[in-house]
């Protein structure tokens, strides 16, 4: 995760699940890249929203001592609906399973209209994640954790979500 | 022989996890070379048997490549004679038989069968 595409994260249950927040912005170029007719969220940010979320949630459980790596996108299924601008994504990641070689999360996204307050589920994303430095290859990496940068955990602090020590 | 019950529980496993038809687990299918297994796979695959069967297992257990990293084990990309023991030690539910006749490491992965995992399942139940 070398760049942070979640604004907040709303709510972190250790080791259980954690919400977080991405709000869509007619500003960003990438909302009018795929249909230039119908700004909207590509679906594939929206797994990588859920990834960085789950990635947070997986990172946090096991103290970001571990270089947490999305290894597999296990499904994902989203609803017939348009997130355009001015809409906001909800993702809540929930923990399923953790282990020294990796995890795997369950994820809802719900698309949120300020407009009319109103939340409709909109997509549901599994994903795998990787614990690389316990590969079964054997394979080194460096050191320093470049997976949860400072810039990475700026967004725990600005959210106000302590972090393990 | 497999029950019935606990093949069809693996079947749905590796559907789900492997994102393959129902149809093309067989008991004799390679999870790697039939079913398109990477490794990031058989932990998905672990994890799900965990849950389908409410049991306990280590990775290392079901599928474990340490052995093949481990340089008493293998010289020159064959698997030496101490490799065949602590692999058949370490893998009681896999056939090695063909295996056996060549060694090669970088087949290794064929011997995890569908009828392998089955078989892994039963002996923890």
């Amino acid at each position: 995760m070398r760049w942070i595409w979640l604004d907040r994260i709303l709510t972190l249950d250790p080791g259980k699940s954690l919400v977080a927040l991405k709000n869509i912005s007619a500003a960003e170029d990438v909302i009018h890249d795929a249909v230039p007719a119908v700004p909207h969220m590509p679906h594939t940010l929206i797994i990588e929203g859920m990834a960085q979320a789950a990635g947070i949630l997986v990172g946090h459980t096991g103290h970001f001592r571990e270089k947490v790596i999305l290894a597999k996108i296990t499904r994902a299924q989203f609803e017939p609906l348009v997130p355009g601008p001015g809409t906001a994504l909800r993702h809540t990641a929930t923990l399923d399973r953790f282990d020294p070689s990796g995890a795997a999360t369950t994820g809802t996204v719900d698309l949120l209209d300020p407009a009319t307050g109103s939340a409709q589920p909109f997509a549901r994303i599994q994903l795998m994640f990787s614990h690389i430095d316990q590969n079964r290859a054997g394979l080194e990496f460096p050191d320093h954790n470049f997976v949860f940068t400072d810039q990475f955990m700026g967004l725990l602090e600005r959210s106000g979500i302590p972090t393990p020590n | 022989m497999p029950s019935e019950e606990n093949y069809e529980k693996v079947q749905e496993v590796l559907e789900d996890a492997l994102g393959v038809d129902a149809d093309e687990v067989t008991p004799e299918a390679t999870l790697v070379g039939d079913l398109g297994a990477e490794s990031i796979d058989f932990l998905d695959i672990v994890f799900r048997l965990e849950k389908a069967f409410e049991i306990k297992i280590d990775q290392s257990e079901l599928f474990p490549e340490n052995v093949l990293n481990d340089p008493q084990y293998v010289q020159d990309g064959k698997v030496t004679d101490n490799g065949m023991e602590e692999l058949r030690k370490r893998l009681p539910h896999v056939d090695l038989e063909t295996f056996d006749k060549e060694r090669d490491v970088d087949s290794f992965s064929n011997v995890f069968t569908v009828d392998a995992v089955v078989k892994f399942v039963e002996s923890k139940l």
